[in-house]
């Protein structure tokens, strides 16, 4: 669904991504973890174009993704942010429903009874009318993800969708992920949640150096970590 | 006897040389600043007159500001490898604009306006308003760009993200919380705007300080009429602090929604 040839990221002069390539299959849940600043949040950004990359190429179904046609592929392509990002100035429903509709792809009347559908799955429907700042961080994260739900993504980009929250509020916005990857959700997550990698990915990628240096399924993953860096990496966060 | 005979009387006797007791001499001066011939009605025009001059110069200055802004702001935004060059022409061309306007003073402006640009017109008081207008729209520019760099740029990367494009995001997202922190800068400009409507006085415009300078000329009094306007001014910089102070509580109670 996604490939990824030799991506390349500098900022300035310091290079970030120097060859990234990787395949992301229909149904995958990826995991990206690495030290900070190895560029997982980079390489995320740069699959929708957020960052732009300075060599390589994205494709998405098939085709490469290039700035002509990179707001069709976003609608496609939703994406969760560290920060969360809602719209204060917006209710939660209008934040939900301001995109399918902008887009003609819902009428107003579709996308309200949508929203609240999907609201009302994450328990928070008594929340439609309310701002965002009035909400606790787990529940705008959460919000984040069903607003990106609401225009039918065909995957979901996740960048350290909880290393923001408070640790008890981390467990319901995990939970909401993990409901969608059993559901056949593609995700991309970066994460520092191993337990989650562990638990919900399929693959784990270790990203270290600008390079995809490993890319096992968890168990393998975790149980036989070769690489030097990796078992390094490894010693520090679990 | 009522004032208007007191006045004759008295001002008769100040002709033929007599030096007046002192409050029969402030009153001599009042009354012919404000009250003879109804010249209080002069400083009503003119007050008129400088109400119409802010309003238009600031929604010239607003229009203008707002197109500036957002081309500088757009012009700032593109991605490096991808730069419009007829944006950054144009983009060129505002920054001439703004860098000229704030680098010379007003006063300057408005005579280059009125005897050399627009020598040959007779209506001062419209090239007076347009020039404060053109003058204002670049301060205005700073004080919309600033706000709308004040956004989270998280903001932006949630409207792209979702497929909205770079002007509906704007539109959308970006504008109306730019807003809330325009608003209040936006209201100061309007009242130093109030005040340097006085500057179009030197190219004949007829507002307020003109008016104040008429009576002054027919009377050779310059106390009264001056202090009238200051106190004009300052009545009319009051009210409208007022009413802003009023409307940044409200805005800041949304704030708290």
């Amino acid at each position: 669904m996604i490939v990824v040839k030799g991506l390349q990221k500098q900022f300035g002069a310091l290079p970030v991504l120097r060859g990234v390539d990787l395949e992301i299959q229909k149904g995958d849940c990826v995991v990206l973890v690495g030290p900070s600043g190895c560029g997982k949040s980079t390489f995320l950004r740069c699959l929708n174009r957020l960052e732009e990359p300075d060599g390589g190429q994205v494709f998405f179904n098939g085709e490469e993704v290039t700035d002509k046609d990179i707001d069709r592929v976003r609608q496609k392509m939703g994406m969760v942010f560290q920060h969360f990002n809602l719209f204060p100035h917006l209710t939660v429903k209008r934040n939900i429903t301001l995109a399918p509709v902008r887009l003609g792809l819902l009428t107003q009347e579709q996308a309200d009874a949508k929203a609240m559908e999907l609201l009302q799955r994450i328990g928070l429907a008594d929340k439609a009318d309310v701002y965002p700042n009035m909400l606790s961080g787990g529940q705008k994260q959460r919000i984040a993800i069903v607003r990106a739900l609401a225009m039918d993504p065909e995957v979901l980009l996740f960048d350290e969708p909880t290393s923001a929250l408070d640790p008890e509020m981390v467990g319901e916005v995990l939970e909401l992920m993990r409901e969608l990857a059993r559901g056949g959700m593609t995700m991309v997550c970066v994460t520092h949640e191993m337990g989650f990698a562990r638990e919900v990915a399929n693959r784990i990628i270790f990203i270290d150096e600008g390079v995809v240096k490993v890319d096992k399924p968890p168990k393998e993953f975790f149980a036989n970590p070769e690489n030097e860096r990796l078992k390094a990496f490894l010693s520090k966060v679990l | 006897m009522n004032l208007a005979q007191q006045f004759e009387t008295l001002s008769e006797l100040a002709r033929s040389g007599q030096v007046l007791p002192f409050w029969q001499d402030i009153f001599v001066k009042f009354y012919q600043a404000f009250l003879y011939e109804d010249r209080w009605l002069q400083y009503i025009e003119g007050v008129g007159t400088t109400l119409l001059v802010t309003a238009m110069a600031l929604a010239i200055g607003v229009v203008l500001g707002s197109v500036v802004a957002l081309v500088r702001v757009g012009h700032d935004q593109q991605k490096p490898h991808h730069r419009n060059p007829l944006l950054g022409l144009v983009n060129g061309v505002l920054e001439v604009y703004v860098t000229v306007i704030r680098g010379t003073p007003m006063m300057v402006q408005l005579l280059i306006m009125s005897m050399v640009i627009f020598a040959s017109s007779r209506d001062y008081t419209m090239v007076g308003a347009l020039t404060l207008g053109i003058n204002s729209g670049a301060y205005v520019s700073e004080i919309i760009r600033g706000g709308l760099m004040a956004v989270d740029p998280g903001q932006m990367e949630a409207g792209r993200s979702l497929g909205l494009n770079y002007i509906t995001t704007m539109l959308l997202i970006i504008i109306p919380q730019a807003i809330r922190s325009i608003l209040p800068s936006l209201g100061n400009e309007f009242i130093i705007l109030l005040k340097d409507t006085s500057l179009i006085t030197v190219i004949g415009g007829k507002e307020l300080l003109y008016a104040a300078q008429g009576v002054m000329n027919r009377t050779y009094e310059a106390m009264f009429p001056l202090l009238g306007t200051a106190a004009i001014y300052l009545v009319l910089v009051m009210i409208f602090s007022w009413l802003l102070g009023k409307l940044e509580r409200r805005l800041a109670q949304s704030d708290r929604r």
